[in-house]
């Protein structure tokens, strides 16, 4: 039998792949935001796979304290960019960064 | 057995699922992967024994997460805001298996060391709390506690910053228009006893079981959010002195708390035998302004005139 | 292995026969409304026969109403949504009606 930890913490290794490749390919902002929180969660899984010990006495209540914070903080930070990413829509009426799209920053 | 083959399920959905959310053809149908993405990794976390991060991920990640960024793919629709495909880029593809791989790898040769049980359940008695969560979030590692709060004001402070000039005063987010006696309306007429009533249990039961003031909070701000959005609560304005009380709420008691243990030899050190009732105090500020502080960030800036 | 399990184990799988019922209707029916309506239906009788079956492993009546109330509250908010969508959908679709001859 495979410890749950191994198995999800494999999950989230290959999550931050994903969402590492979503970020760096799309162009698209609020994608490569969406992408960006895939990597997060897949982070914060492997962190917590590292909270399961063995021989098994109990979860480990630090790591999953820090990454209930992280969580709180993940939300605001996407919040934080989301409005930004709204203005720069209204203002330009492009969801991508001018670098992205061959124009002149 | 069953429980490694129940693992591999939740494993291949959550893969899944995030390879859909990132690669989706269309904007909104990625949000709506995110959300299901969302709800794999809560069950991820009961998998893997942590309630409290489940009961956080579910309500924060794929609950408040999913409403921000579907009211983003709104507003970005309304502003006809479009962006250049995405590029294909095999390259790039292989080069983020390649440090999945790694970090797998990684995962694989973790060793066996001991953890922080030990230490924390030794220190439990007298921090406040049974639930060990609770005792490293409100008393082991105050430290991080107290500036998530004050991240969370920095970062509405920054939201705000984005009112144009004329809407500064006015209430946050947009004008809903709801049927007064829609479904909608009922809907978030019925909802919020109940949703008040969980958010608050949450928040008591925190210091026993899994629960806490981000939990609590979290479904307290889903509460408001959604009578906002059936029409039945306005949001209030920006400059209102409750709100902007409540929002300061928690980080003013845990500082005052914090300076409190200072005269007694540690900041942010809690004396044995106040513990429980500083605990319960800090829960309580702290879920008034998580509450208070995500329903805004989720609501933007106010863009109404005043 | 005692009655309330089989009991289970056979609510259960019919609970899981909506669930497939529901997303081959999903998959399948042509327009957003027939879609809703395998959707909120199947699945809601898929949950209700699961919510059910474990009934018969509670360990209280406290589980019990809480297994009720999920149940109870997954129909609130499926139905809910299943108008707006429906509603929305018929918005989206009524002037493109009106321009066909």
């Amino acid at each position: 039998m495979i410890p749950s930890a191994t198995l999800f913490g494999l999950a989230g290794a290959a999550l931050v792949g994903i969402g590492l490749y979503g970020f760096l390919a799309h162009a698209h902002l609020l994608r490569r935001l969406l992408s960006f929180n895939v990597l997060g969660s897949g982070v914060f899984l492997m962190f917590g796979a590292a909270a399961w010990r063995s021989p098994w006495i109990g979860a480990d209540a630090v790591p999953h304290a820090l990454i209930i914070t992280g969580i709180v903080v993940k939300l605001a930070g996407s919040a934080l960019a989301i409005a930004l990413l709204v203005q720069l829509a209204r203002a330009t009426r492009r969801a991508a960064l001018p670098e992205d799209e061959g124009r002149p920053p | 057995m069953i429980g490694t083959a129940l693992d591999l399920v939740v494993v291949a959905l959550l893969v899944a699922a995030a390879l859909a959310a990132v690669g989706a053809r269309g904007l909104f149908a990625g949000v709506v992967f995110f959300v299901g993405y969302g709800v794999f990794v809560a069950i991820a976390w009961l998998r893997l024994d942590a309630i409290d991060v489940a009961l956080a991920e579910a309500a924060i990640g794929a609950g408040l997460t999913g409403v921000l960024l579907l009211g983003a793919v709104g507003h970005l629709t309304r502003a006809g805001a479009g962006a250049p495909p995405r590029r294909p880029a095999i390259p790039l593809a292989l080069a983020c298996a390649g440090i999945s791989v790694m970090l797998g790898w990684a995962v694989l040769s973790l060793p066996d060391a001991p953890g922080l049980q030990a230490p924390v359940a030794a220190a439990l008695p007298g921090s406040g709390s049974t639930n060990p969560v609770t005792s490293v979030l409100l008393n082991f590692r105050a430290f991080d506690t107290l500036l998530e709060s004050i991240v969370l004001l920095a970062v509405l402070v920054g939201v705000w910053a984005l009112a144009p000039d004329a809407a500064w005063g006015g209430r946050p987010g947009l004008v809903q228009r709801v049927r007064p006696d829609g479904v909608l309306a009922g809907f978030g007429r019925l909802l919020p006893p109940l949703g008040l009533l969980v958010g608050v249990y949450l928040v008591w039961a925190g210091t026993k079981q899994p629960g806490g003031a981000f939990q609590g909070g979290t479904v307290l701000a889903a509460v408001w959010l959604l009578a906002s959005m059936a029409g039945v609560a306005r949001a209030p304005r920006v400059t209102s002195l409750i709100l902007r009380a409540a929002l300061v709420a928690g980080p003013v008691l845990f500082l005052a708390v914090g300076m409190a243990g200072a005269l007694g030899g540690s900041f942010l050190g809690l004396r044995p035998d106040w513990a429980a009732a500083l605990v319960l105090t800090i829960e309580v500020g702290l879920t008034l302004s998580i509450a208070s502080a995500l329903a805004l960030l989720v609501l933007g800036p106010p863009e109404r005139p005043a | 292995m005692m009655a309330a399990d089989i009991l289970t184990g056979v609510l259960v799988l019919l609970g899981v026969a909506g669930f497939f019922a529901g997303s081959v209707g999903l998959l399948r029916f042509p327009d957003t409304h027939s879609r809703l309506h395998a959707l909120t239906k199947a699945d809601n009788l898929g949950l209700g026969l699961i919510a059910f079956g474990l009934a018969f492993q509670a360990e209280g009546v406290a589980d019990i109403l809480k297994l009720a109330l999920i149940w109870g509250l997954a129909i609130l908010a499926a139905g809910t949504a299943a108008q707006l969508v429906a509603r929305s959908a018929l918005e989206e679709r009524a002037p493109a009606e009106e321009d066909a001859p």
